[in-house]
């Protein structure tokens, strides 16, 4: 692991830098949460968490923000997971904001539930009082996330102002807020794609199934191979196949596409990525088409 | 095994080609995806722009791109079989000097691309001085735009020759010179074949190559207690009585079996473990984060400071410090008050003093200066109301770098180096 020039090793630095922020945020919040989709990052990003307050538990709760469309084998893993290190879980439900007339659903055959969550976020974030979000969010997935702080400061709309950010020096960050707002902590913030499973291979991390080759029913929009499943709604014109495939980005079953893939160990996945021509969302994620900015717009809202 | 990091920040305008020079970095080492280039250039033909505007790859935000201007620090990955590198790309505009300073905090190394047409500009002077102020230990001098003046080898020698008798003012560790062309692509990833007089090597050969392990402070050991790990296990004898001193090491090298020095109480102890989750481990260093475990039962919090008796630093509540002034709508004056974190340690502080304002194009010294407004670099006094571990900037960037903070907006106004420490 180190060399006998006291040097370290990408991953050595990134863990270092990252178990430093969540410390960080532990010490001078009082009311941390993790959000936790089950998706590859969240699973780092609590991987670290477990690290940095070891031998003791992780000393705050993880939160779900829960579309009602995921996948089952995600779910399991959360569970089974959250269990394990005997974690608090807090589910900010959807359909619960639906139910209770916060949000409406979309309509039509592109309708999602990717926005809605913003609201069923920050209604959970309020009610629990929690003062930071650590969230799994990296710089190299997106243009305006490329311009995110580590410790990214929200009004008390929950609202992110790209236009007026705290300046971040050296390994020091400002944690200061006022009560009704908060701030969101992005540990991974200066890992890339690559680094996130190299470290996976390197812990030995295990994740969800569905991140490995495998069979499945889908469809094809855009593009895009999309899980056929209850909450899908397809057209005459988009007809079901089965096909070998991976995903390599974990959201929102309406939204979230698979790729082609035969990669079903680590190693497969690994040199699969190393070799890839096209980033994450750009093939993955039909939330981030809808413009050039719709992540920026969606952020501004208090988006992840 | 495993690549290291380096982290470099690029200074220069648009003008200088700094988004066409990062754009062949990112091309060449294919960090750029299939993707990404379309939608760059989707919307560069959108706009009629005659070429693909690689501007648009690190212009993240709606209104950057629709004013053609860099707002803020964007931060750009790509690596070699050799290195990870991490890329703070900076505005070239007004707000310049704040940006600057933020992406040099962590940078090992700068890039400052200078125009060979234009030679040596006022900014790339000023470029030069922030760079040293915030001590990143190694500055390349690109010089862009040489297919423009026929790869004259006299015109690149005579900016090497002025920019390194202005250096000569400056304290700069380690300074290179690299004619390019980031356009064309000449001595970016490869030698050029147009400037064979040129015997230095390309600039990401330099940047895969340069040596930046001994940059670290490897001599004083600084270790900052940040988060106290108590497990109150009862079930577990062996955690009931755990107390572990976590944090970041921010200099020197530690070991089980050293003797050390708590601070502010002076008491000496022995490391008995530096552990991590996965395991004890035989040494610390910088950055690491780890977990200390000590012989003696000390009281120790957040914020206290272990170091060696021998070596320790200095317990200050009085400070010297060159403040770079960060806040749109404040100004810092003698008087005025804020929150000041240095390391893990939290505390406020009261300006005595503002003894001179730095014009950081022709470093004069204005004394008769009352005010430091944004982007505006000084001298000044302050007193803390408890006591800070310091160390000289220039000797340690971690134990010698704070911030303050307004209270009453919760905004990071400055940034602060401490100077004349002892």
């Amino acid at each position: 692991m180190q060399r006998c020039d006291y040097q370290l090793s990408q991953l050595d630095v990134l863990e270092a830098e990252s178990i430093h922020i969540m410390r960080e945020v532990a010490a001078e919040f009082e009311r941390p949460v993790l959000l936790f989709s089950g998706g590859k990052d969240s699973i780092v990003m609590l991987r670290l968490a477990e690290k940095a307050f070891w031998p003791a538990p992780i000393p705050f709760p993880v939160m779900h923000v829960d579309t009602g469309h995921n996948f089952p084998e995600v779910i399991t893993y959360r569970d089974r997971r959250v269990a394990e290190l005997g974690l608090r879980l807090v589910v900010a439900s959807v359909q619960e904001s639906i139910d209770t007339g916060r949000v409406a659903e979309e309509t039509g055959r592109r309708a999602s539930r990717n926005r809605l969550q913003t609201t069923s976020l920050l209604d959970a974030l309020e009610a629990h009082e929690f003062t930071a979000a650590f969230g799994g969010a990296r710089r190299d997935e997106e243009k305006a996330r490329s311009k995110e702080r580590v410790v990214s400061f929200r009004d008390d709309f929950g609202q992110w102002d790209p236009k007026n950010q705290r300046p971040e020096l050296w390994n020091l960050y400002n944690t200061k807020i006022h009560r009704g707002e908060h701030v969101r902590v992005f540990p991974l913030s200066n890992w890339t794609e690559l680094d996130i499973w190299e470290y996976v291979r390197r812990e030995r991390v295990e994740l969800p199934s569905i991140y490995f080759a495998h069979n499945r029913l889908v469809f094809e929009r855009d593009g895009m191979l999309l899980a056929d499943s209850e909450f899908a709604r397809r057209d005459e014109n988009e007809p079901v196949f089965e096909a070998l495939v991976r995903y390599r980005t974990v959201g929102d079953l309406t939204i979230t596409g698979a790729v082609k893939s035969t990669a079903a160990t680590l190693d497969e996945v690994i040199e699969e990525i190393a070799a890839t021509r096209v980033t994450e969302r750009g093939q993955t994620r039909a939330d981030d088409r809808a413009s050039e900015a719709a992540m920026e717009d969606r952020k501004k809202e208090g988006y992840f | 095994m495993g690549r290291d990091i380096l982290r470099f920040a690029t200074a220069g305008s648009v003008d200088d080609g700094k988004s066409t020079l990062i754009g062949r970095l990112l091309y060449d080492s294919k960090s750029i995806f299939e993707d990404q280039l379309e939608a760059v250039e989707r919307t560069s033909q959108d706009r009629g722009e005659e070429y693909t505007n690689l501007a648009l790859l690190t212009d993240g935000l709606r209104a950057e791109r629709e004013q053609g201007i860099t707002i803020d620090v964007a931060y750009r990955y790509f690596a070699t079989p050799k290195r990870k590198f991490i890329i703070a790309d900076t505005p070239g505009h007004i707000q310049y000097t704040r940006n600057m300073v933020t992406g040099a905090s962590t940078a090992d190394l700068a890039i400052i691309l200078v125009d060979a047409r234009k030679g040596i500009l006022e900014q790339s002077r000023r470029h030069a001085f922030l760079t040293t102020l915030l001590r990143v230990p190694h500055l390349v001098v690109a010089v862009n735009k040489m297919d423009l003046v026929d790869y004259d080898q006299k015109v690149f020698d005579a900016i090497h020759e002025e920019f390194t008798a202005f250096a000569s003012k400056l304290q700069i560790a380690d300074l290179t010179f690299i004619p390019i062309s980031a356009l064309n692509g000449d001595n970016v990833v490869d030698r050029s074949v147009n400037m064979p007089w040129y015997e230095g090597s390309s600039l990401l050969h330099h940047l895969e190559n340069v040596h930046i392990a001994s940059d670290r402070n490897l001599i004083d050991v600084r270790f900052p207690v940040q988060y106290v790990i108590r497990p109150h296990k009862s079930t577990d004898p062996e955690l009931h009585d755990y107390r572990g001193y976590a944090g970041q090491v921010a200099g020197g090298v530690l070991k089980p079996g050293d003797e050390v020095v708590h601070l502010p109480s002076g008491l000496t102890t022995t490391i008995t473990h530096i552990e991590t989750a996965d395991g004890p481990i035989a040494e610390a260093y910088p950055p690491m984060s780890v977990t200390l475990r000590l012989a003696d039962e000390i009281d120790i919090s957040r914020g206290d400071m272990i170091a060696r008796p021998n070596n320790q630093p200095e317990v200050a509540q009085d400070l010297q410090a060159m403040i770079c002034w960060m806040s749109d709508d404040r100004q810092l004056s003698a008087r005025t008050k804020y929150v000041i974190k240095h390391t893990t340690r939290t505390a406020r502080a009261m300006v005595k003093d503002l003894h001179y304002r730095l014009d950081v194009n022709t470093l004069h010294r204005d004394e008769s200066a009352q005010t430091l407004k944004l982007n505006e670099i000084g001298r000044v006094s302050l007193r803390v109301t408890r006591p800070l571990f310091v160390d000289d900037y220039s000797r340690n960037r971690l134990t010698g770098g704070f911030i303050l903070i307004d209270e009453a907006t919760n905004g990071t106004v400055g940034a602060g180096m401490i100077i004349d420490a002892k």
